[in-house]
């Protein structure tokens, strides 16, 4: 099977040779076919890894260009053009096809040969498109794919026939399985020669008149004995059960939890390593630079930045895995075809679904995944409504604001609290203004010329390894490449705002950096939403990535190392009470803090948190970042060691043993029962003759005379400071600083603001330019500023 | 004039057909880019429509034309009338 006849012959006229020395311009060959004709496997299959994706000027449509070797070490260029039935331009898809072909591209030369493929188990319909691209002249090998399934399903064909009758070269192959994609290879070896376009061999129809191309395609057909194969069996059979009213809509709901349970957690741990890595490999990276302000620059400009965005490849690697799977195996279309009744309701279709779920988890994936979605319209206003999707980097920053202002009460009784009732409601929120914005695009700029709508439903085949592979490394080096470059230079941008100008050669403190400039600079635009130039500095910084506002504001309300973060109950420090107002209140050396029902927290230095239980005493014997030393008179403390360097000793004396605390880990000093645990980290206590080094898991008697480290059960201690984090201190220093109605305000605003430069540069690269990020991100400002004007001085009303 | 019309508005459309029924296409009733587009896909005047399953709720529902199968909306299909 899969004979190329005509080949030798028809090359011979379409390509006069030009002697040795043939001029070294690159020949280009244009893939041109119809949607679900095997196009991109068959380029898969000519180019493996030699390709790259690019876009044309000033158009969405995406193209792939690649490298194809021939013997001789000669090479031409292969361009995966458009999916498309005709070339008459209507759609974006036909123009950019259409132009390529006539040469009316620009950045591109006219193809020197066409690869025209077609489907041969839908010949009759697929030969329509034969006439308008044999009507250009170019030298075209016409393709019959999918040879395999032709076979199978008993279809039949006369090969050298229809080469004579299209005036063409016709190869019958199999680009999945690869059977007679060699004379391909013979076709491309003749043609790049090169060859003027001449008129072509045989009489074509008029290209506009649909009817008689089709008629023409039947006769065709009928003169080369094609034989149409049997409808495919296994489809029928299995869209029986996969489009069946009950068992449909059930795969349907499963598949659809899958993707979304899979991106949203199955994604965590992937992330959580390489956050841990980056950050890990910058401390080390650290270490190995002197200058303070080049270390900045390195670790937390450049090194996070390319940390911000490899942290996205797992959820894009998981979801094109998936999508690559539905699309591939032919289920997508069935999906598309159950979710389109809802999602038509909202002026979008099936295809949409897929893309706006992923949002749940990361817009970013998301905008990437709506590729799937052939008409143009309905893609863009699903990238353009994605962000509104609640994503899981909104989540620290609601978690913040409702711990800080909205009480822990029941709404319903204890079914649902007020806390949870304000998440649910911010997610509704998201969801509403996402369909009411669909509706609204696709009324006004976004309208459907087109009234119909149509879903082809490709038969079921297995998707294959290669293909998935190839879509896994095309989807990553395309993010990689061309969003990433733009996010680690804002990323680059938004560090040099919070660490420049410096001071002394050190980087100063966020309320003297750049970006505190800019808080200030917008405050008095951003005062009628309740926001005070503290929060500006934190929608500077969260530009970078949401829920970087949230380590922003704790930086700029409680980093001041050597201050109380946050009190409650009775606690006096130096012999004064403190209360919710004390926060930030100096805790200096030789000073004491005594607890009676009351819990406290201090920031002893950067990363270093002391926290006393009730009843308990401390005091501050040496205050210095080289020797911090901490007395513990009585009672229950822990200290939370999130970051020490060599230089920094870090120490605790209780009773006769004083303990140095020598890694990152959480420690449990208990002077009532004369015992010091370790939960993780490693210290070495001295005082009792030998020093004794004790580590996780561990605890020491500092009242017994042998002092012998011993093992205790960590889950069964649990220590009511364990749980008692240090988020509460900026929850409240963020209650003295912000109303009700600029918490509300605040909730507001993140919830419809297109705050994530990551989306903006995906965005730019799926549409292929910076007009429609910049309508969405002014939209969606817009529309976030207003509301949460809107909600702060509503609720400044009512309360 | 006025028969044409009426003759038009009572023909047979393909929401009409029962599941796995066939109808011969007469005539698009849309506008003429979307006429050709779906002559595209295969619903051409003269060519046999098959109809298949269908959404859940019955809309779209798929059409067999040409050897592959299309699924369309309602508000299309009840545009496309049979002989």
């Amino acid at each position: 099977m899969g004979d190329c006849h005509g080949c030798p012959n028809n090359v011979a006229i379409l390509t006069p040779p030009r002697g040795i020395g043939a001029p070294a311009r690159r020949h280009i060959v244009a893939i041109v076919g119809p949607p679900n004709s095997g196009k991109s496997t068959l380029f898969n299959r000519l180019t493996g890894l030699r390709q790259k994706v690019a876009n044309f000027p000033g158009v969405t449509v995406e193209h792939r260009m690649g490298k194809v070797k021939l013997d001789q070490g000669r090479d031409v260029f292969v361009v995966d053009l458009p999916g498309v039935y005709s070339l008459t331009p209507r759609t974006e898809d036909e123009r950019v096809t259409h132009d390529v072909l006539s040469g009316r591209m620009t950045g591109i030369p006219r193809p020197d040969a066409v690869l025209l493929i077609l489907d041969s188990t839908n010949l009759s319909r697929h030969l329509v498109l034969a006439a308008p691209v044999l009507s250009l002249g170019l030298p075209t090998l016409v393709i019959l794919n999918m040879a395999d399934d032709l076979k199978s399903r008993g279809g039949e064909l006369n090969v050298p026939e229809l080469a004579m009758q299209l005036g063409s070269p016709v190869a019958l192959i199999s680009a999945a399985k690869g059977t007679g994609v060699e004379k391909i290879f013979q076709f491309l070896s003749g043609a790049t020669i090169g060859a003027a376009p001449q008129a072509p061999l045989i009489q074509l129809p008029v290209i506009q008149d649909i009817p008689k191309c089709r008629a023409w395609a039947t006769n065709i057909g009928n003169k080369t004995g094609y034989h149409a194969p049997a409808p495919p069996l296994w489809t029928r059979r299995l869209d029986a059960f996969f489009l069946h009213p009950v068992a449909g809509p059930l795969v349907f709901l499963f598949v659809v939890v899958a993707v979304f349970q899979t991106i949203f957690n199955g994604a965590r741990p992937l992330m959580d390593g390489i956050d841990e890595l980056i950050k890990s490999s910058g401390v080390w990276l650290g270490h190995l630079l002197p200058n303070e302000a080049l270390r900045s620059l390195l670790i937390d400009g450049i090194w996070t930045g390319v940390g911000s965005v490899i942290i996205f490849l797992p959820q894009i690697l998981l979801l094109f895995l998936f999508i690559g799977i539905l699309e591939d195996s032919g289920y997508l279309a069935r999906a598309a075809l159950i979710a389109d009744r809802t999602m038509a309701r909202f002026g979008l279709q099936g295809k949409s679904f897929i893309p706006l779920l992923s949002a749940y988890a990361c817009a970013v994936p998301a905008i990437m995944a709506t590729r799937t979605i052939e008409d143009k319209r309905d893609r863009i206003a699903t990238i353009l409504i994605a962000p509104f999707m609640t994503c899981s980097a909104r989540l620290p920053v609601y978690i913040l604001i409702i711990g800080a202002f909205i009480p822990d009460k029941n709404v319903i009784g204890p079914l649902l609290g007020m806390r949870a009732a304000v998440l649910l409601g911010l997610y509704i929120l998201g969801f509403v203004a996402a369909i009411l914005t669909a509706r609204l695009l696709k009324s006004t700029i976004l309208k459907s010329r087109r009234s119909s709508f149509m879903l082809e439903m490709p038969p079921y085949r297995w998707p294959t390894v290669r293909s998935l592979t190839l879509r896994l490394v095309d989807r990553s080096k395309v993010f990689l490449m061309r969003a990433g470059t733009v996010i680690l230079g804002v990323a680059i941008v938004i560090w040099a705002l919070s660490y420049l100008p410096l001071h002394d050669g050190k980087p100063p403190a966020i309320e003297n950096s750049f970006a505190s400039g800019i808080g200030h600079f917008v405050e008095p635009g951003i005062k009628p939403l309740g926001f005070n130039w503290k929060i500006g500095i934190g929608l500077v910084t969260s530009l970078a990535a949401r829920e970087t506002i949230v380590s922003t504001l704790g930086t700029i309300y409680a980093a001041r190392p050597g201050t109380v973060d946050y009190a409650e109950g009775q606690v006096s420090m130096g012999g004064h009470d403190l209360d919710a107002k004390s926060i930030g209140a100096e805790f200096t050396q030789g000073q004491s803090i005594r607890t009676l029902n009351g819990r406290a927290e201090i920031l002893l230095t950067p990363g270093v948190y002391l926290r006393l239980g009730p009843n308990t005493s401390a005091t501050l014997v040496a205050a210095g970042l080289a020797d911090t030393r901490i007395q513990l008179d009585s009672g229950h403390a822990m200290i939370e060691v999130d970051q020490i360097f060599q230089e920094n000793r870090l120490g605790v004396t209780q009773g006769s043993f004083a303990v140095e605390l020598h890694k990152k880990g959480t420690y449990d000093f208990d002077a009532a029962n004369n015992q010091v645990r370790v939960f993780d980290g490693v210290a070495i206590a001295m005082g009792g003759g030998h020093p004794v080094e004790f580590g996780g898991g561990q605890e020491l008697n500092t009242a017994a005379p042998d002092a012998k480290a011993k093992g205790f059960d960590k889950k069964a201690f649990g220590g009511d400071l364990y749980d008692w984090t240090r988020d509460k201190g900026l929850q409240q220093a963020l209650h003295q600083d912000l109303t009700l109605g600029g918490a509300i305000g605040l909730l507001v605003f993140f919830a419809f603001a297109m705050q994530c430069m990551s989306t903006i540069a995906v965005v730019r690269r799926e549409t292929g330019g910076w007009f429609w990020p910049g309508v969405q991100f002014a939209y969606m400002t817009g529309l976030a500023y207003l509301c949460a004007f809107v909600a702060n001085h509503l609720v400044s009303i009512w309360s | 004039m006025q028969l044409s019309v009426k003759k038009t508005s009572s023909a047979k459309n393909l929401t009409e057909l029962k599941p796995g029924e066939a109808g011969v296409l007469d005539k698009l009733d849309l506008p003429e880019a979307d006429a050709q587009r779906l002559m595209e896909m295969g619903f051409v005047p003269g060519h046999s429509i098959t109809r298949g399953l269908s959404a859940p709720g019955g809309d779209p529902r798929v059409f067999r034309v040409d050897g592959s199968e299309v699924a369309l909306r309602r508000e299309t299909a009840r545009r496309l009338l049979l002989k």
